[in-house]
């Protein structure tokens, strides 16, 4: 019980993101190595101002009708310091105390493979692929059998898709997060096998609920949350949803997915959110929401059936899990 | 070591094994368990658990090989302590984790092997806990006693199992609790198989229970150094 007031927070209650800036300045203000840096930061953005200027600045965003309704947001500071980025660490909290290193400007995305319009271009351009960002806020599920709702901004994949121009052989989509262990500590060990790569069949990266995302809160992606661009399907474990992303390449092939690479037992590509499908070490019939006391019930597809359930007609999930 | 000392010392490693729970109540009062406290809970409990029951098990070593007798009067408590933060870790599970869902528990227990092997080995340490006073020593008598108490070998085993089979890929620190582990182990296999090479030598017929004797005056099992052990 002395856990339970967490339950029901409502908006209003959550933390202003002025008092969480504050700290952030606060933090920032303590050493001077640390001001200078801010400063050098500060001055780079006059120089190269973009859409996602860093910095605590406001993204420019209009808010979607795909947005999850009626559930309660999970507070910044979860979102921002309980996080899976085995680049930064296997702790939770690891991510937010080392992905300070990772550089995310400049940042070039590649897109590649069967697709017409090859491009190497800055996370900008991606992004202006379609007219304006949007919020959508979705649960996120993970496979640890916790979950979130997490307000993010982004664009949906299939307006990146349609510019580029796959060809007709393109049947999936392969992702690719950064390799640089200078920037990305967790890469000195091999933990996973490194960089990380995720995939989707191409009717699911078309689908609208398939996000590129570069922001969360209005502002733009927090590094440990996978800045300066990620991927975000909302009916999938979290672990498909590859953050700083580096490459997409439109393959003809279902492609190699990290997990599946480390326990093809356990992870397979779909990785559908799937309680009656168990995780041969516990079970996905139940999730703590972050902030709830009692686990509750977790949701076919995370409670996107209605959207996504199509995409699987005819096939067996407990086979293709 | 005089009595005064061991008193101190008795008291400074109170503090130091309710340490790990002090910071958690900390913690739960300055609102930093993480978002999730009931994970961050369970794994420090458990964590603290190993731990525990890995310095249980280099007592004997140490004491061995320093040949500082005193040290065993802290392996009981140090052992109770491992005892302890099981049960706090087997209770966030049941209290917090399940929330007394029996049915789901049973289920785990059943079709979740590192639950499996974390249940065993918290079950283990209940007869060693149960049975650690004074007065059951004596009426266990010492080899008997013995006997039952090296189900703390198996426990640990199980325990490092547990931590192994729970993690999802980075497998570093269970790997670093099984290597202290078989470290500790493989010393008591070497302890023993000297001790029989010897035996045959000299005597056949060595009874084992000449290695450990009962201190009346702390109520504490008491070892003698393998070093200083009485000869036939």
């Amino acid at each position: 019980m002395l856990i339970r007031k967490a339950a029901d927070i409502r908006p209003s209650e959550v933390t202003p993101k002025e008092l969480y800036l504050n700290r952030r300045r606060f933090m920032a203000a303590a050493g001077t190595g640390a001001a200078a840096f801010a400063a050098g930061r500060f001055l780079r953005n006059l120089i190269t101002p973009g859409v996602l200027a860093r910095a605590g600045t406001r993204l420019q965003y209009t808010k979607s009708s795909l947005s999850t309704q009626g559930e309660t947001l999970t507070p910044l500071k979860d979102i921002t310091t309980y996080n899976n980025f085995y680049e930064f660490g296997a702790d939770k909290d690891d991510p937010s105390r080392n992905a300070g290193s990772l550089k995310t400007s400049p940042w070039t995305v590649t897109i590649e493979g069967l697709v017409k319009k090859r491009v190497a271009c800055d996370v900008d351009t991606i992004v202006r692929m379609h007219p304006s960002l949007e919020e959508r806020i979705y649960r996120l599920r993970c496979v640890e059998a916790w979950s979130m709702v997490i307000p993010w901004i982004g664009i949906p994949l299939s307006s990146v898709i349609k510019a580029v121009e796959p060809a007709s052989k393109a049947r999936f989509v392969a992702f690719e997060t950064l390799y640089n262990p200078a920037q990305m500590p967790g890469q000195r060990r091999s933990v996973l096998q490194w960089p990380y790569v995720e995939g989707l069949r191409m009717d699911e990266a078309m689908h609208p609920l398939t996000i590129l995302a570069v922001g969360l809160y209005g502002e733009p992606l927090p590094n440990q949350d996978g800045a300066p661009i990620r991927l975000v399907v909302p009916w999938k474990y979290g672990f498909k949803s590859i953050k700083s992303i580096v490459k997409i390449k439109f393959v003809e092939n279902q492609p190699p997915t990290t997990w599946n690479l480390m326990a093809p037992q356990e992870y397979g590509f779909y990785s559908n959110v799937n309680p009656e499908v168990d995780h041969p070490r516990w079970s996905q019939a139940k999730e703590r929401r972050i902030g709830e006391f009692f686990r509750r019930p977790t949701l076919m597809f995370n409670g996107y059936g209605d959207q996504v359930a199509g995409l699987y007609a005819g096939m067996d999930l407990r086979k293709n899990f | 070591m005089s009595r005064r000392k061991i008193l101190l010392l008795k008291c400074l490693v109170w503090v130091g094994c309710l340490a790990p729970l002090g910071r958690l109540v900390f913690r739960a009062l300055t609102d930093r368990l993480t978002a999730n406290p009931i994970e961050f809970i369970t794994l420090s409990t458990g964590t603290w658990t190993l731990i525990f029951l890995l310095v249980t098990l280099s007592i004997t070593p140490l004491r061995r090989l320093t040949g500082q007798a005193w040290l065993i009067r802290f392996r009981r408590l140090i052992g109770l302590f491992a005892f302890f933060y099981g049960f706090l870790h087997f209770m966030t599970y049941i209290c917090l984790d399940k929330f007394f869902d029996l049915a789901d528990m049973v289920k785990d227990v059943i079709k979740r092997p590192f639950i499996t092997a974390g249940f065993v080995a918290f079950l283990l340490l209940i007869p060693l806990a149960a049975t650690s006073t004074a007065g059951a020593i004596h009426k266990l008598g010492g080899s008997r006693w013995r006997l039952l108490h090296r189900a703390i070998y198996v426990s640990a085993v199980l325990a490092v199992i547990h931590f192994w089979w729970k993690v999802k890929a980075d497998t570093q620190q269970p790997r670093i609790y099984a290597a202290i582990l078989a470290i500790l182990l493989l010393y008591r296999v070497a302890v023993w198989l000297v001790r029989r090479a010897r035996s045959i030598r000299s005597a056949p017929e060595v009874p084992a229970s000449t290695d450990m004797e009962h201190d009346r005056g702390t109520g504490s099992q008491r070892i003698v150094p393998f070093n200083q052990k009485p000869r036939p």
